[in-house]
């Protein structure tokens, strides 16, 4: 995602009213930023909602706009989108279960490729149950909207997700915020909460904006004194982070004390989807409780046959996930001697965030590097942690030695032409 | 503890963040008077909470605009 005018992850109220004064059109209250968004564009910088890839060539390059493109900022981590495998499940699900399921996983949308996918997220998480949902978003969204209820409290790291935030804004529980990764400030509130409230904690083990993880162990273990529940969205780090690919929390020896991972099929799998995985004995209810589960169609017999194949072989993929850290190690190394600011001392997951010193230098270095042929995500205020701007970089298992030598020298180019670098 | 004294309390502490120096009365808007961003916010509630050691959900938060609605806020919360 980038952005001409972005969005912020906690949501906003958007006021109403003023109706006899605007005619009645309820647009109005986005005229504000419609004028930004067509001032920035004057200034001739490219729409970057304007990214249109003619051709996929492979995980790591595209053709936009005429020009092939290495793309350093899909998410795609473990380049599992062309994997042959995968592409013959899909085909061969096709064929045989169509092109949908046109219905709720409560009702006719239930196929055996669903309980297949269901069963390899247990074998790859060792766990007891799974639950799919149609996107990531919608697995934060029902989970934690469901299991928070009135009178519940739920704490949760200031710089989460959209789709925490959303589904925290759908349920009925209390919402505390405490100061990104700040194991003192988490646990100040855990221990102001009324006694006798049910209390979740929500964590994520990579936060995308800086590529920086949190330390699981120690802020599981005091969510765990104070009584309460743990929900961790491992999004960023399903099939890279950890010796069988299960995450931070797996990396960090406490993923047992964790009571519900929330992933993704749209990052490492390679596909679409989302999922919650658990060892709670009661889990199963969800599936008639949870509301973004029951009243939306379940995902196509294809997407849930490349996921189910996907997933099997990450269970298997060392030899990826060592040549995807030498990748995200070299590119930290080679860009922090070339004099940039990166998010994170040493290279932590996947993703490599380049601080810009301001929004219109960060916008001409991210025209810059796509002059070069190098695509990066461009996040700006108010979607950034501490308002900055920053050119997002995440690395697929697919870059080779070469690639990313290539994306060091087009970041120094680019990095001279924006004047970032001296 | 009594409505003037939380005021005074609270008064102190949003001192740092009232970078314009603005008069704060009852009717001071958090965001139109006094200009604060959601950054500030947090910080802002925080210093409040462990001050008062308390907690102001964001449930109880999207009540408060004013200055004086957060007084009232702490003195009902504090009970």
């Amino acid at each position: 995602m980038t952005d001409a005018v972005n969005q912020p992850d906690q949501p906003e109220t958007i006021v109403g009213g003023n109706a006899p004064a605007n005619g009645g059109d309820l647009f109005s209250k986005f005229d504000p930023l419609i004028q930004m968004r067509e001032n920035l564009l004057a200034t001739g910088v490219t729409d970057p909602f304007g990214l249109v890839m003619e051709k996929v060539i492979s995980p790591t390059v595209a053709l936009c706009n005429g020009r092939e493109t290495i793309l350093l900022g899909t998410y795609n981590y473990m380049g599992m989108t062309f994997d042959p495998d995968v592409i013959a499940a899909g085909k061969q699900a096709l064929d045989d279960f169509g092109a949908g399921t046109t219905g709720s996983r409560v009702l006719n949308g239930t196929y055996a490729g669903h309980r297949a996918v269901e069963e390899a997220l247990c074998d790859f998480y060792a766990m007891d149950h799974a639950m799919v949902f149609s996107t990531g978003y919608q697995a934060n969204l029902g989970i934690i909207s469901t299991i928070a209820g009135k009178g519940d409290y739920i704490i949760l790291d200031i710089d989460s997700h959209a789709s925490i935030w959303d589904g925290c804004k759908m349920g009925d529980a209390e919402v505390v915020p405490f100061k990104h990764n700040d194991i003192e400030a988490m646990e100040k509130r855990l221990k102001r909460i009324p006694e006798g409230a049910g209390k979740l904690v929500i964590l994520e083990g990579v936060y995308s904006m800086l590529g920086d993880i949190a330390p699981l162990r120690e802020m599981i273990a005091i969510a765990k004194k104070y009584g309460a529940m743990v929900l961790v969205d491992e999004a960023h780090s399903m099939g890279f982070i950890g010796p069988n690919g299960r995450g931070v929390a797996e990396d960090q020896g406490c993923l047992d004390d964790v009571d519900f991972v929330i992933g993704t099929f749209s990052k490492s799998v390679g596909t679409v989807g989302g999922f919650c995985v658990s060892n709670h004995p009661k889990f199963e209810i969800m599936r008639l409780v949870c509301r973004p589960y029951v009243f939306t169609a379940s995902l196509p017999p294809s997407v849930v046959a490349t996921a189910a194949t996907s997933i099997r072989k990450l269970m298997n993929a060392a030899d990826k996930r060592a040549h995807l850290w030498e990748s995200s190690r070299t590119l930290h190394k080679g860009l922090t001697d070339a004099g940039f600011q990166l998010g994170t001392d040493s290279p932590q997951s996947a993703i490599i965030a380049v601080i810009m010193p301001d929004l219109e230098r960060g916008a001409m270095m991210w025209e810059a590097l796509l002059h070069e042929g190098l695509y990066v995500n461009l996040a700006r205020p108010p979607a950034t942690p501490a308002n900055m701007t920053l050119l997002r970089c995440s690395l697929c298992a697919e870059h080779s030695a070469e690639q990313v030598q290539q994306i060091i020298g087009m970041f120094i180019r680019a990095g001279k032409t924006a004047g970032i670098l001296g | 503890m009594d409505r003037a004294e939380t005021s005074a309390r609270i008064a102190a502490l949003i001192e740092p963040f009232n970078k314009k120096g603005v008069a704060i009365t009852d009717a001071t808007r958090f965001t139109d008077d006094l200009e604060f961003d959601s950054l500030t916010v947090m910080d802002f509630v925080a210093a409040i909470e462990d001050e008062f050691d308390i907690i102001i959900s964001m449930n109880a938060q999207a009540e408060i605009e004013t200055y004086g609605q957060l007084v009232d806020a702490v003195v009902k919360i504090k009970g």
